[in-house]
């Protein structure tokens, strides 16, 4: 698969860990996913599974100290990101990859225009001048919604979603190659959810743009992604296209994840949450992190820790009941 | 990082919070080298202080003159020189320390004790008494405090007490801001107000709930204004104006030794060092009393 | 923001009615008064009583402070006891020294301190920002006159490099001075830039700026310094106000013909109109330079501008609130 030269990004065994002084935040452990050029991944799990922590890994803008790329490989367009001197990165930030932020409201510079905060990006990687770097960025600002006159304007003076645009137009001002959208809708009202949903998925049909969708919501997923990643304590727990993981789901988890959600066919059926907490990232048990909260966990579970095995071509899982054989979840339904 | 933080436990009892909070605060600081350090050297210096009267004898070891053992440079018999009476330095400055610590505290609890009853009266109160107060705060705090310290003591005269007075008085405005802000932060928690609900008055109010839970600041603020009014306790004497000849205030020898600065330079310099750690190890407490009392500040 | 500097200045002036009184009224509580330091020596009662008639001084404190503060009400500041010059022209001789040692030191400092708090903040933790943070604090705690001393024998008497004091020359009776008061100064102001940048760095701004390729260098000089200069403004702004106030001790080591000497000798000298007038002035000065600060501050953050220009909106004033109590 490596000479596919259509593939935009390629993750090896990458493992990040939160050195503190007293302890050690294993935040991600061990990943590996691929995605092709206009393709779109959903990054699933809950609050606190490593999605973020991997998306700026891939940045390598994990916040270091305490943040430590322990292992792994990243390759963005051709480009070792872990290898590649200072100089190339800055280049490649913006331009190859870019990344919208979760928080807006936090994401912008306060003392910056908005225009000056896009044009900044056009102005380092397009070599433009100052003026036609801001009229660029001004176009920007329309192609997300915002009349262009607000370019002028400073973040405080727009609302949450307005600045969720904002962070978006910066995040495309160079058509990037990946786009990482971490959370984009959280801290939006869901009437603006999905328009900012649509924002993204018609410039990504438009510019081909490759885009990892992190979320913890399963409609976004299914809305919006061809492949499917779940994590679970800093790993991935289960992953394949959006028909395996929706139509064939495999991990007890992701089970439970589907269980977790309403379901608007029968509003009769009750609500099965996933009992108990995600295990502490700075003390994980030696087996399957998710053993603790799991009903089909057997005594392996407690020990060993489940690798990733193939199932079809495209669906991959971690769990050890499927070493034998005839096991299959309440969900289950066998791939042909 | 922030999610490890632990928050001391609200509660409607002001006084068992503090305790708990002492605990948490005194945990984090012994970590803290710097105000451990401060410390032990702040109690050295008190021990000193205490002692120095007892260990020497004033008359003779502190302000009697020896002529015949003048402006000795620092040796074996006298571990830091003489001065131009021939009175040991290493004895005056030791008992020195009593001076420098004694006008530090007494004028930083006149402001203690002005400043916090003017700002938690501003602060709860509230309204045309903390129109005025604060006013009044503004008009004083806007002299530099140097020049209002020098016409207080030049005005009351020289002596000890009107130099704790003058610098007291000085730094007042600072106890009357913080005591203010925090009373205001704190005046509107509930414990306040279930507190006035069950008809407690005012002053009990003010005594009983809001001061000890505005404690934090105010006691970071006294220690590093204890160090500051060692500073200018010192600078006024430098000046003349302070703690009158012989008495072997820090500040009013190192101006002595200012006449003989070229050929005996110890003279100077030790009084100096002797303000210096004094006022440093302040700091360091200080410093670390703040980081541990509010762990959020610390950078 | 016109209003909004009017208002400022107008409320100035009660508040340097209130320092005249004050100054005026603690001098007169001092025993002894300018007549006892003008009269020969041998003076009689009689006489000195007489030179008190003369001079006004006999008569109530109250009377005596209206009379000058009718004046000071019309642009005077009166006239010297001990000399015939005007007090006006008495601090205007001497100010332009004070400013001039006041503002290389501000310079000093700032020049100085900047870069390390900015370095200190980057390499938090590191043995490089402890050392910095150990040099700051001794000089937060050295008395400055000590330093000015020190300062002295070392490159004036023993090396003989740079005079010891007076200020005829020029640039080099400068340098002992100016790095006396700066070191003070220096210490304040590291500090503050370090815990200033130290709030900022955390900032998800920063890591925006940093995914869009923006240098290393670039994120921390533009885009982290700009909002980490308000508390730092502030301290400079503080340590400019103070300029005249401030650099008494320094003087009085330096023999520097400054404003500081002059309110000493005149203390000294029981020359009350002269003391009050500098004391006012130092006020108005000090004053205005805050305001000027504050009106800096809208240059550098845009939501601050937003607040003077909408002040009568409730939103706005509420934010000033938070924002005066984020920055105090």
């Amino acid at each position: 698969m490596s000479d596919n030269n259509n593939e935009v990004l390629r993750v090896e065994d990458l493992t990040v860990y939160y050195e503190l002084e007293e302890e050690t935040v294993k935040a991600v452990n061990d990943i590996s996913f691929t995605l092709d050029r206009g393709e779109t991944i959903g990054l699933v799990g809950e609050t606190g599974a490593g999605k973020t922590t991997t998306a700026l890994a891939l940045l390598r803008l994990v916040p270091d100290p305490p943040g430590v790329i322990k292992s792994g490989k990243i390759t963005v367009c051709g480009n070792d990101m872990l290898e590649v001197p200072v100089q190339k990165l800055e280049e490649i930030r913006g331009k190859d990859i870019a990344m919208i932020f979760q928080d807006p409201m936090t994401s912008l510079n306060p003392v910056f225009t908005v225009g000056e905060q896009i044009a900044e990006s056009i102005e380092i990687h397009e070599k433009l001048g100052k003026h036609e770097a801001y009229e660029k960025a001004l176009d920007m600002l329309e192609m997300v919604g915002i009349p262009r006159e607000r370019g002028a304007e400073y973040p405080h003076q727009f609302s949450g979603g307005m600045k969720q645009r904002v962070v978006i137009a910066i995040a495309l001002a160079c058509q990037p190659q990946l786009l990482i959208a971490d959370e984009p809708t959280t801290a939006l009202d869901v009437t603006i959810q999905a328009q900012v949903l649509d924002l993204i998925k018609n410039l990504k049909d438009r510019q081909g743009t490759s885009v990892i969708m992190i979320t913890h919501d399963l409609g976004i997923v299914a809305e919006t992604c061809d492949k499917v990643a779940v994590m679970y304590a800093g790993r991935i727990i289960e992953t394949g296209t959006l028909d395996d993981v929706f139509n064939y789901t495999l991990h007890p988890y992701t089970e439970g994840l589907f269980n977790s959600l309403p379901n608007i066919n029968d509003r009769k059926a009750e609500l099965k949450p996933i009992h108990g907490l995600m295990p502490d990232p700075t003390n994980l048990p030696p087996g399957c992190a998710f053993e603790p909260r799991c009903e089909y966990a057997c005594e392996a579970c407690k020990t060993q820790l489940p690798e990733l095995v193939n199932f079809s071509g495209t669906h991959k899982a971690a769990c050890l009941r499927y070493a034998e054989e005839g096991f299959h979840i309440a969900r289950g339904k066998k791939h042909e | 990082m922030a999610k490890k933080q632990q928050q001391p436990k609200l509660d409607a009892n002001g006084e068992r919070k503090q305790r708990s909070q002492a605990g948490e605060a005194w945990h984090r600081m012994k970590k803290d080298r710097g105000a451990m350090l401060g410390l032990v050297v702040v109690s050295i210096i008190i021990l000193v202080a205490l002692l120095a009267n007892v260990l020497l004898d004033y008359d003779e070891d502190v302000i009697g003159m020896h002529t015949k053992e003048r402006l000795q440079s620092p040796n074996a018999k006298h571990l830091l020189g003489t001065d131009e009476y021939g009175r040991d330095i290493l004895f005056r400055i030791l008992y020195g320390a009593r001076y420098s610590l004694s006008v530090g505290l007494v004028a930083v609890a006149i402001a203690l004790t002005i400043g916090v009853t003017l700002g938690a009266i501003a602060g709860y109160n509230g309204g045309a008494v903390e129109e005025v107060i604060m006013r009044f705060t503004d008009i004083f705090s806007s002299v530099p405090n140097m020049l209002m310290a020098l016409v207080v003591v030049s005005a009351l005269g020289q002596s000890m007490l009107n130099l704790m007075i003058a610098i007291g008085v000085t730094s007042v405005p600072q106890f009357v801001r913080i005591t203010r802000a925090t009373v205001l932060t704190v005046r509107n928690q509930e414990y306040v107000e279930s507190a006035r609900a069950i008809g407690l008055s005012t002053p009990k109010i003010i005594v009983s709930h809001i001061l000890p839970n505005s404690l934090s600041p105010i006691i970071v603020q006294t220690t590093l204004r204890v160090a500051s009014a060692i500073i200018s306790a010192s600078s006024l004497s430098f000046l003349g104006l302070g703690i009158p000849a012989p008495n072997p205030e820090w500040g009013s020898m190192l101006s002595g030794g200012r006449k003989f600065i070229r050929d005996y330079p110890y003279m100077t310099l030790y009084p100096g060092l002797a303000i210096m750690i004094t006022v440093l190890s302040l700091n360091l407490l200080g410093d670390g009393l703040r980081d541990a009392l509010d762990p959020k500040l610390k950078n | 923001m016109y209003r909004y500097v009017l208002k400022r200045l107008l409320l100035l002036i009660p508040v340097l009615l209130g320092v005249s009184m004050l100054v005026y009224c603690i001098l007169d509580l001092a025993p002894g008064d300018a007549a006892d330091i003008l009269a020969p020596d041998d003076a009689t009662l009689e006489e000195k009583e007489a030179l008190r008639e003369e001079m006004g001084l006999n008569r109530p404190v109250l009377i005596r402070y209206f009379e000058y503060m009718w004046n000071l009400l019309h642009g005077e500041l009166g006239t010297s006891y001990l000399s015939p010059i005007t007090v006006w022209d008495a601090f205007t001789q001497k100010a332009p020294n004070t400013l001039k040692l006041g503002l290389a030191s501000v310079i000093f400092a700032v020049g100085l301190s900047l870069p390390l708090g900015i370095y200190a903040a980057r390499h938090r933790g590191s043995w490089k920002d402890a050392l910095s943070m150990i040099l700051a604090i001794l000089g937060l705690s050295m008395p400055n006159f000590w330093l000015g001393l020190l300062l002295m024998l070392l490159f004036a008497l023993r090396l003989g490099w740079l005079p010891s004091g007076g200020a005829d020359k020029g640039f080099l009776s400068l340098i002992l001075p100016t790095f006396t008061i700066g070191t003070g100064m220096m210490a304040t102001l590291t500090r503050t830039t370090r815990s200033s940048m130290l709030d900022v760095i955390r900032q998800d701004y920063l890591r925006t700026a940093r995914a869009k390729g923006v240098n290393e260098e670039v994120v921390i000089k533009k885009h982290a310094l700009k909002n980490a200069l308000i508390p730092i403004i502030t301290i400079i702004g503080t340590m400019l106000g103070g300029i005249l106030g401030g650099a008494t001790l320094t003087e009085s080591v330096f023999s520097w013909p400054g404003v500081g000497r002059l309110i000493i000798d005149s203390l000294n000298g029981r020359d009350t109109p002269v003391v009050t007038g500098c004391i006012i002035m130092t006020t108005m000065f000090f004053s205005v330079v805050l305001l000027v600060v504050d009106l800096v501050y809208a240059f550098v953050d845009p939501r601050i501008k937003a607040q003077y220009s909408n002040k009568n909106k409730k939103k706005g004033g509420e934010k000033k609130d938070g924002e005066k109590a984020a920055t105090a």
